[in-house]
């Protein structure tokens, strides 16, 4: 199982930077989601598929009858969806609003910070 | 660090100037101008304490004291008295507490004197310490101190660009000689093992004859070239004029720029007596004479008159330094003692000048002797002792000086040639400074001009009497002075006997040589003058241009470097982040040849193979799209596929939160593209896209990889397996994940909760920011 999820962890991380590449921000964004399921899928992937079992105590017992899927990496996935969600979530709304201020969903044309006849400083002293 | 007796009193003496900067600016708010004679008290106070080693390093004493600094690494706080450092000390103190008077007097009613006079005692401390440090350490850190100080007064007038461009070049010039002397002082103690100068000058020959001597040479004149202006690195020099009357005649004659002589001379018992000493330093020492007394006959600023004649004198003192004889040394000794007395005083006189007629253009001046009597005098006692004239103490120097050069071989001669020359332009130079504003008739100056106050000539007149003083008892001045400071920079006991007694010979006839010249010289100034004028025009560049142009050119340079590196496109920026992502996880893993070994191939149930198509499909379906609603869409797909696989590989709650957040993604995305209107796909360019697809792959294939390598390690399931054992029977629940969110891991889950509510916040923000700047819109196109 291993194999197969590393290989899909490749394609997801290609298609994402492939997105990201990207100069529309739209397509950026996409990017960004894909990225965060591919990070997710990373963890998964390390902390190995042991068991299908989900990591459930069963109600009379003290610990699992028997070996479950391992807990942890679940459990840092859990946190790192919600924060990639929220990421997602505030870039998404800036992006609305840069679009709203500049009128451009294109990269290149985003350049206030880093105009592109940036003059040169001044040479005196 | 053997311990002295006294050695407190000292420490607290080199620690007094810097107590004076602190309160210097509240005493001036109190006592307005006059806290210069307060203030002056305490390099007074130092001086007389300094005064106290006399009668001991005359009679051969070198006091070597101090305080462990950095033990670990064997560096001290030190200071080394000898005969050399003394004179120093004593000319730093002495004409230190004239100038603090002086400046009293000259920015009297300034809004920031209290501001100057604390940076004057901030050099002077460092420049003191610098003198006195025997560790090296503690030699490197007076030095950039007084580098730092030097800016600062430099700029003082910070609102002029040309203050600001001197001060910058002073530093950046100095600055760098600092580094190269720092670098050089670590040669020296790598190739010594000595930590101080008392070290090693107790082992002189060791540095000599090491094969590092030739670095530790370079290393050590590129500092004291730069700080004492030897050509081509002359050119900070003039320009430091810019600074107020008082530095220029404190720092950039009397003390600062012999800094880098105190070096060389500190060194020569070390150093010295090879025969790279003994040419490159009388080489560079003779050019800058001749450059500097050519340049100064160029000028019609009294001050850069007199600056340039520093440079010369100053390429003198480097010239008969590295000469290397016994006389040579202590013609040196003789020419620096005289020098600081004549060109301070010299200075302070242009100063006064300056300050009473409103102008320092030497021809729109004339006829001042007398309105100013008081520093007519003083100027001419300077003049005299510049020209080498007796009964003044530079004349006692000149005589010294060609006794020592003579005629004994072509190399002497040479150098001879040079000094009279030189010496000859000095003397024009120098009488033009001091007669030419006084005598003659009176011409209208800007303001009408009447004697200055007596904090001001004060200086000039002492220095002066000194100067007298010290030539007409010259036994008591060589007994004191002379003498151990020429051992010291001779390394071997010497005796100076010359006096104002002139003795006939091939020294006095050079002299009387040189006095002729001289005065041919300063009746012919003005043609002179003229002729330099056309020559440098015609040259048309010179270090100082050479300067500017540096600087534009580091400036254009890392603009240029600027735009390449921060092109401003983020899609050059994404280019560059993942292409050095890739190599970062392909190369170590290629260099270690840890790569994963082939897998077999994999055994997994259909309805697996199913969902893992599925979200592969997704993913193309996103690259695909024709247009991005499609592909907000497709995105649905991979999320969805994403959320049934962790189902089945029993994760139900990343399962459930995956369905509820990719459902959002979706809805959000949609929402905001409803709102927008986009241009309906990608349109790169195919080029752009194949080196997308090219970085994109390999990042992709570097992940793969790394993950097929670590799932190849053997599992450590101690940490899950201590969760699964505990999360019942301590934390008291069922859900291990849960328990481990909550309980286990509870801070982190507190971090992720503040993200989010501040990622709330932030979106919040953003969304409220809008109406208002309409308002305000609205506002404007209404009013």
């Amino acid at each position: 199982m291993e194999t197969v999820l590393s290989v899909l962890v490749g394609l997801f991380f290609a298609a994402a930077i492939y997105l990201m590449l990207s100069k529309h921000i739209i397509r950026i964004m996409l990017g960004v989601v894909l990225f965060g399921n591919a990070v997710n899928l990373t963890l998964f992937t390390a902390g190995r598929v042991v068991s299908e079992v989900p990591p459930i105590i069963p109600e009379a017992l003290p610990v699992p009858p028997e070996l479950t899927a391992n807990p942890l990496p679940q459990a840092l996935i859990l946190t790192a969806i919600v924060i990639a969600f929220s990421i997602f979530a505030f870039l998404m709304v800036l992006t609305f609003r840069a679009y709203q201020e500049l009128g451009t969903d294109d990269a290149e044309g985003m350049r206030v910070a880093e105009p592109k006849d940036d003059a040169m400083p001044p040479l005196g002293y | 660090m053997d311990v002295v007796e006294g050695q407190l009193i000292t420490a607290l003496i080199l620690a007094l100037p810097f107590a004076g900067a602190l309160v210097a600016p509240v005493l001036v708010r109190w006592f307005g101008h006059n806290a210069a004679w307060l203030l002056a008290l305490l390099p007074l106070a130092a001086f007389v304490h300094f005064l106290g080693f006399l009668g001991p390093v005359a009679a051969g004493e070198t006091v070597v004291a101090g305080y462990p600094w950095i033990p670990s690494l064997g560096v001290d706080f030190s200071w080394l008295i000898d005969g050399l450092s003394l004179t120093f000390a004593l000319l730093i103190t002495g004409i230190g507490t004239l100038i603090v008077l002086y400046s009293g007097g000259y920015l009297k009613g300034h809004p920031h004197q209290g501001r100057f006079l604390s940076f004057m005692l901030m050099f002077m401390g460092s420049m003191l310490g610098l003198v006195v440090a025997d560790s090296f350490l503690t030699l490197f850190v007076f030095w950039e101190l007084t580098s730092i100080t030097s800016f600062l007064l430099i700029g003082f007038d910070h609102r002029r660009e040309a203050s600001r461009r001197a001060a910058l070049q002073a530093l950046v010039v100095t600055g760098l000689g600092g580094l190269a002397l720092l670098a050089g002082l670590l040669v020296i103690r790598a190739a010594t093992g000595a930590g101080a100068m008392s070290e090693l000058l107790a082992a002189p020959d060791l540095l000599r004859d090491s094969p590092l001597y030739l670095a530790a040479f370079l290393l050590v004149l590129g500092g004291a070239f730069t700080k004492s202006a030897q050509f081509p690195f002359h050119f900070w020099l003039p320009n430091a004029m810019e600074a107020p009357t008082p530095v220029s005649a404190y720092l950039h004659s009397a003390t600062m720029v012999k800094a880098g002589v105190y070096l060389v001379m500190r060194l020569n018992p070390a150093m010295g007596d090879t025969a790279l000493w003994e040419t490159v330093l009388p080489v560079f020492g003779g050019t800058t004479l001749i450059v500097g007394t050519l340049l100064a006959v160029r000028q019609t600023d009294l001050k850069l008159m007199l600056a340039y004649t520093t440079v010369a004198s100053l390429g003198l003192l480097v010239m008969l330094t590295g000469f290397g004889n016994k006389l040579a040394v202590a013609a040196a000794v003789l020419y620096l003692v005289a020098h600081s007395l004549f060109k301070g005083g010299l200075f302070m006189v242009a100063g006064l000048v300056d300050h009473e007629s409103g102008t320092r253009d030497i021809t729109r001046l004339g006829g001042l002797m007398r309105a100013m009597p008081i520093t007519f005098a003083a100027a001419v006692l300077g003049a005299v002792s510049m020209g080498g004239l007796p009964p003044l103490f530079g004349f006692l120097a000149k005589e010294e000086m060609y006794a020592a050069l003579g005629f004994a071989d072509g190399w002497s001669t040479l150098f001879t040639i040079v000094a009279v020359v030189g010496n000859a332009l000095m003397f024009a130079v120098g009488f033009a400074v001091a007669l030419k504003p006084f005598l003659g008739e009176k011409v209208e100056t800007p303001k009408h001009a009447h004697e200055g106050p007596a904090l001001m000539w004060l200086g000039p007149l002492t220095l002066g009497l000194v100067a007298l003083a010290a030539a007409l008892w010259s036994q008591t001045s060589h007994r004191f002075v002379t003498d151990p400071m020429t051992s010291a920079v001779y390394g071997e006991p010497a005796t100076v006997t010359i006096s104002l007694i002139p003795h006939v010979g091939m020294a006095l006839y050079l002299s009387i040589g040189t006095v002729a010249l001289g005065i041919l010289a300063y009746l012919a100034l003005a043609r002179g003058r003229a002729a330099m004028a056309a020559t440098l025009a015609a040259i048309g560049w010179g270090p100082d241009r050479g300067f500017d142009q540096a600087v534009g050119g580091t400036v254009r340079l890392s603009y240029a470097v600027t735009r390449v590196v921060q092109s401003g496109r983020l899609d050059y920026y994404m280019l560059a982040t993942f292409a050095v992502f890739a190599l970062a996880l392909l190369v170590p893993m290629l260099a270690f040849g840890d790569l994963p070994t082939q897998p077999r191939f994999p055994v997994i149930a259909f309805y697996e193979w199913t969902i893992i198509l599925i979200a592969a499909f997704g993913l193309w379906a996103v690259l695909r799209a024709r247009n991005r609603l499609t592909a907000i869409v497709s995105l649905g797909i991979q999320g969805l596929a994403l959320a049934v696989l962790f189902m089945l590989l029993g994760a139900p709650d990343l399962s459930f939160t995956q369905f509820m957040v990719e459902t959002l993604s979706v809805v959000i995305l949609a929402l905001v593209m409803t709102r927008l209107r986009l241009s309906p796909a990608d349109h790169r360019p195919t080029p752009e896209k194949l080196t997308g697809m090219a970085v994109a792959g390999v990042c992709g294939l570097a992940l793969t990889l790394i993950l097929l390598r670590v799932t190849q390690i053997p599992f450590d399931g101690e940490l899950s397996a201590f969760f699964a054992e505990h999360a019942r029977v301590i934390a008291h629940g069922r859900n291990i994940v849960n328990v481990i969110i909550v309980d286990y891991r509870a801070l982190d889950t507190l971090g992720e909760i503040a993200v989010v509510m501040v990622a709330g916040l932030a979106i919040l923000a953003l969304v409220r920011i809008r109406p208002r700047r309409r308002r305000d819109a609205a506002a404007q196109t209404e009013g």
